[in-house]
């Protein structure tokens, strides 16, 4: 009744295709399948955040999609986007901030992230909030992440500006 | 959790939608956006045998003006309707209301149908639908019907469409000039399910309400409209004695069912709190 389905996706710019069941996850199949286990997995049902990965360039949840769902679609996850050097800034900003201290969060905390520092670079600290509202951290208590996430918005503003 | 087997069509076409829904019957769902729909499945609340996804469906994506009415196709994303200078110009009490679903990730691709076929109990969108007196176009194998909003929401997570049903779009009337609105909720973490939320719209021309519309969410099974109140609106002025009297008649419109975490009176409470700072907030507005 449930046979497998051939599924094409554009993973981090490269066409791969894999036949799936259709109720596997995009993030296990990310995990498991392509063994892209940068983009964690937290609740399994759309609460923590952990597995925010790209989808056709909007940030989603990966245990809320199905793999075939991505069929004939782009995937993002934190490996592509790191390799391409997009995140650098992000990154960079966490590791001088300790926006982070297991790290379990940071891969969805960095995609949510760079998400609002492309669509709302003139965010303020209660938007860059709202704007990770989605994303659980259970170590840092957020100040740390805000703070990150509040310098890379100034040094992207002065870069326009100066 | 993971999510047990299920079978998956993606058709091109309504008319294989409706043929899938007649072999399957209550053991297919329909998957739009998949954002309420795939957490249950993981949670292993439902189980169904097919998911029909109609993302591939024609036409039922997106927001047209009409001259008097805004539609809004089902597939057409949360993220769609923040983003729509159309809705916050014709519709604002929905454009208030949609950065309280849940977050951007889940905006992203969380659908208007979706929503209004789920109907949460403290979803944002029926209590819109409701206060705003909206129709909702639903389509099936012999043709599309129009159910209110207002006689489409039956209880928990039930509502009018039939097995064998769509919901294709939503049509709301553009309010007059003079209306305005005000969408409030509070929840215990943003973008959480709110413990009481309220969508209310209003005449607001020459320093009083009229044509009051009070819709709240989390207050029932389905939204509540509360007609005793808005009633007793009706020709106030602004001020403190108005909404004190709205805030007393409110028990004659709202029994709240407790839930987890909150009693039924201090739903009620919350919801008089609620009430209060949307009377004001229209008034601010008109002013």
């Amino acid at each position: 009744m449930s046979h497998d389905i051939e599924t094409t996706i554009t993973l981090n710019g490269k066409p791969v295709t894999r036949r799936v069941a259709p109720r596997t996850h995009l993030i296990d199949f990310l995990r498991d399948e392509m063994g892209l286990t940068g983009s964690h997995v937290g609740c399994e049902h759309g609460v923590c955040g952990a597995c925010t990965i790209r989808l056709d360039g909007k940030i989603v949840r990966g245990c809320l999609t199905l793999a075939v769902q991505a069929n004939g679609r782009s995937v993002d996850t934190i490996e592509g986007l790191s390799d391409s050097g997009e995140l650098a800034a992000i990154q960079k900003a966490f590791h001088e901030r300790n926006a982070l201290q297991c790290g379990f969060c940071t891969p969805g905390m960095l995609m949510a992230a760079q998400d609002l520092l492309l669509h709302k670079p003139d965010a303020s600290r209660e938007e860059i909030r709202e704007h990770i509202s989605g994303n659980y951290c259970r170590c840092t208590g957020y100040q740390a992440i805000v703070d990150a996430i509040e310098i890379v918005l100034k040094q992207n503003k002065a870069k326009v500006t100066g | 959790m993971k999510s047990p087997a299920f079978a998956y069509a993606r058709p091109a076409s309504l008319g294989e939608v409706f043929t899938l829904l007649k072999t399957h019957g209550d053991g297919a769902k329909l998957l739009a956006g998949g954002q309420s729909l795939l957490a249950t499945l993981n949670l292993r609340l439902s189980a169904p045998d097919i998911l029909i996804d109609i993302t591939a469906l024609p036409g039922l994506s997106g927001i047209s003006v009409g001259k008097d009415t805004v539609r809004i196709g089902a597939l057409t994303t949360h993220r769609e309707i923040e983003h729509s200078g159309d809705i916050a110009k014709y519709l604002p009490l929905l454009a208030q209301a949609v950065p309280h679903v849940a977050h951007v990730a889940i905006r992203n691709v969380g659908t208007f149908g979706g929503s209004i076929a789920m109907a949460d109990p403290a979803a944002e969108y029926p209590a819109v639908c409701v206060a705003l007196d909206a129709q909702f176009v639903i389509a099936g194998a012999k043709g599309e019907r129009r159910v209110a909003a207002r006689e489409f929401f039956k209880g928990m997570y039930e509502t009018a469409l039939q097995p064998g049903e769509v919901l294709v779009a939503g049509e709301f009337k553009i309010a007059a000039t003079g209306y305005r609105a005000a969408f409030l909720e509070l929840a215990r973490r943003h973008g959480d399910y709110a413990i009481v939320g309220l969508a209310a719209q209003a005449d607001c021309s020459g320093g009083k309400y009229s044509d009051v519309s009070l819709a709240f969410l989390g207050a029932g099974g389905e939204p509540v409209l509360a007609r005793t109140t808005a009633a007793a609106l009706e020709g106030k002025a602004f001020g403190p004695d108005t909404i004190a009297l709205a805030q007393n008649t409110l028990a004659k419109d709202l029994d709240p069912p407790a839930d987890l975490y909150s009693s039924s009176a201090t739903k009620l409470h919350l919801a008089r709190v609620i009430t209060g700072r949307a009377l004001a907030a229209l008034a601010a507005a008109a002013t």
